[in-house]
């Protein structure tokens, strides 16, 4: 894009930044939540899903649009107004910092910078100050216990996700996103370089961290004890409605597109397919879709497990994190760390 | 008060304060939430009480009530055959099942006895309510432990036994079929090859929920260990059915008493688990499907020809007397008191419902545990509001 965009004027690049970003989030959003929560759910539940609106209920994502803008907005009266109306904005701010250091192509990103990947962690927490502040200012308990739950499983599942990517980071040698990318497409294992390197190969146990601490970032089941809808009807989503609750529910889609974007960069070589030269132009406009493409598997992943699993106690996740998955962790940056110095 | 003197009160004093300034400078204040009366888990009114630290429950009260419809009294203004129709609505999971019990009642008032071919068709009716009831208990666990996928298996697969249900009775929830001296109708032509086939996807049903709930590593974490009941104080409490059962306690009426209907003609085993927590529950009500199931079968080959009505006069007239007789129904023993003087209606009817004795060992069992096992533990012990408050 920067390529793209060096000859226009400032206002017009700004809005060509400002369409293609809120594309970039909501689109892939939009893709996850009509393919896997209306039709797949659907198929795994034997049932059909949405299929009035459009052909095979494809416009039945604009239907719910509609609906949630015609809900009343109601504020509770002991709320702390706000904080209670900011809070969806700050939790949909991380989604759109994520986004910035995804690259979709060889001259396709938001931002290049040499920390890319260190950024992309920094923001994710981000969300957790909005999840916070939306129980905090429900003044509704069940809003409390669940932002509570938020943050000490986001908390403590950043750490592992962090440590997952710390492997990845020592076998690439870099923080730079679009670089690990490159990486990946010129890689070799043991001297056969016919598909690159996809460091899901050689960091299949930091994925596999990756994915569970993904899939408890995101506050899904198995791990999505703060909105656990049978206890506390929706944690601190209960006292949101209308377009509030429209913003939270995007924030959670596209959060959970961005990631498996992340994941899909980091691990399976983001926008890259063997059998092109990484160099080669044409890969500024099949990028993004390879890149969709490989964000949708991994989404599938995240979406099984969703659809299949009971969910995890509190207790017992913060013992999964701290006692399975940060010293697995751990022992993957150490391998990761003596085979780099050996090959 | 004599003994103490005043250097052992000044200690005590001191003490105290000393307690005091530790409790001021950690305070950390409880809480208390309502779980219900509208809440998701409480599948209706029931409301809960707890008073929490942190998401530890110090103390659980249920308070029961928001559904009370009165049947009791509403019994003594009508007619027997009339209250059938209103017992259906107690537990209306499992609605036929309610009236047996009263109609058996009735009929050791009356000193009446169904034919044959009634009282087997009764029992197949019964054990089919049982299976609506439980299947649907097999896929709301799921939910309430936050797998959403179980319930709709649920609901898919009890709609063929509501199917089955309604070719015979005419009504999917509210059967109203029973009647004193034995059956409204006799069964329809084709029912009992089309019913083995049903009972051949419940026990596929009963397979995939093994699978997919009861193998999954999650599921048994957040069940095994969880609400243990030991068999003396649920038998203090008056649990009953699979609740009791899965406590070790080896006591079905259905092989112990057993008036009026013929499971002591089929042959079946009374499941029972040693553990009596929350998976036990779910475990027992499991094998409990699948012996329905079998008990259903050799009821389809068992059926003896005749009448399904015996000779009772058009207006029915109770003669005077009391007579108590319990099932073991899907939630547990439900049992009828009436109390006759001789008229059209009963003079005062008790109805002793399993899920009110089986709630009210929740301030026991709930103490101390977290918010999470709050609602596993009430999905295991599975009441039904209108059970509770009739």
């Amino acid at each position: 894009m920067s390529v793209v965009l060096a000859d226009l004027a400032y206002w017009q690049e700004t809005t060509i930044r400002l369409v293609v970003g809120l594309l970039a989030v909501l689109l892939p959003a939009g893709t996850l939540v009509y393919l896997f929560l209306f039709k797949m759910m659907s198929f795994m539940q034997s049932r059909l899903g949405p299929m009035e609106a459009g052909p095979y209920g494809s416009l039945q994502l604009l239907a719910e649009v509609g609906k949630f803008l015609q809900k009343e907005d109601i504020l509770p009266k002991a709320a702390d107004r706000l904080v209670f109306k900011l809070a969806p904005f700050v939790v949909l701010i991380s989604t759109f910092l994520l986004i910035l250091v995804i690259p979709a192509g060889p001259d396709l990103w938001f931002i290049d910078v040499d920390t890319g990947i260190f950024l992309a962690l920094a923001v994710s927490s981000i969300s957790v100050i909005g999840i916070l502040m939306a129980g905090w200012a429900s003044s509704s308990k069940y809003s409390l216990l669940g932002a509570l739950r938020a943050t000490g499983q986001l908390i403590a599942y950043e750490l592992p996700m962090v440590l997952a990517v710390v492997g990845v980071i020592i076998q690439a040698g870099t923080l730079n996103v679009q670089d690990i990318v490159l990486a990946q497409a010129t890689g070799e294992i043991f001297g056969f370089g016919g598909i690159g390197n996809p460091f899901v190969i050689t960091q299949f146990l930091g994925f596999l961290i990756f994915l569970i601490a993904v899939q408890a970032e995101l506050t899904q089941p198995p791990f999505d004890m703060p909105v656990a809808e049978s206890e506390l009807v929706t944690g601190y989503l209960t006292e949101y409605s209308g377009l509030r609750f429209l913003m939270f529910f995007i924030g959670e889609f596209a959060t959970a597109a961005i990631f498996s974007a992340l994941a899909a960069t980091l691990f399976l070589g983001g926008w890259y397919v063997p059998g092109l030269d990484v160099t080669d132009n044409l890969f500024n406009v099949i990028g993004p879709i390879i890149l969709l493409g490989k964000t949708l598997l991994i989404a599938f992943f995240i979406f099984w497990f969703r659809f299949t699993y009971p969910r995890f106690r509190e207790d017992q996740l913060q013992q999964l994190a701290w006692k399975v998955l940060i010293p697995l962790s751990l022992i993957n940056i150490v391998i990761t760390g003596v085979l780099k110095v050996v090959f | 008060m004599t003994d103490v003197t005043d250097t052992k009160q000044m200690a005590y004093i001191a003490a105290q304060a000393a307690d005091a300034r530790v409790n001021l400078e950690i305070e950390t204040e409880g809480m208390t939430l309502n779980i219900g009366p509208q809440h998701p888990a409480t599948h209706g009114t029931l409301r809960i009480v707890v008073k929490l630290d942190g998401e530890q429950v110090i103390s659980a009260e249920p308070l029961m009530g928001y559904m009370h419809r009165g049947y009791e009294k509403l019994s003594e203004v009508r007619t027997y055959p009339q209250v059938t129709t209103l017992v259906n609505r107690i537990d209306w999971l499992g609605s036929f099942a309610n009236e047996v019990p009263f109609i058996l009642a009735a009929e050791q008032l009356m000193e009446v006895e169904a034919p044959p071919r009634a009282q087997w068709i009764r029992t197949a009716l019964f054990e089919m309510s049982r299976i609506a009831n439980v299947v649907l208990f097999l896929g709301d666990m799921g939910v309430q432990l936050g797998a959403v996928t179980p319930v709709f298996f649920a609901f898919r697969d009890r709609e063929f036994i509501l199917n089955q249900i309604e070719a015979v009775t005419g009504g999917r929830f509210h059967p109203n079929f029973d009647r004193i001296g034995g059956l409204r109708d006799d069964l329809p032509k084709g029912w009992i090859e089309e019913t083995q086939g049903v009972l051949k996807r419940i026990r596929d049903f009963c397979d995939e929920i093994e699978t997919l709930v009861v193998g999954n590593e999650i599921f048994q974490s957040r069940t095994r260990n969880i609400g243990v009941i030991p068999p003396d104080v649920g038998l203090s409490y008056g649990l009953s059915g699979a609740n009791i059962r899965s406590s070790g306690v080896d006591w079905d009426i259905r092989r112990d008493g057993g008036v009026g209907l013929v499971h002591h003609e089929l042959d079946w085993k009374v499941w029972t688990h040693p553990d009596g927590d929350s998976f036990a529950r779910f475990w027992v009500r499991l094998q409990e499907v699948r012996e329905s199931c079998t008990m259903i079968e050799q009821i389809l080959d068992g059926i003896p020809a005749g009448p399904v009505m015996a000779k009772v006069p058009r207006i029915i007239k109770v003669p005077a007397g009391e007579a108590y007789v319990e099932t073991e129904n899907p939630l547990g023993v439900m049992g009828y008191y009436i109390v006759s003087k001789g008229d059209l209606t009963p003079f005062r009817v008790k109805i002793r419902s399993a899920s009110f004795n089986n709630v009210s060992i929740t301030p026991w069992l709930l103490k101390g545990v977290y918010v999470p096992d709050v609602i596993s533990i009430l999905a295991s012990l599975y009441f039904i509001l209108g059970d509770i408050d009739r």
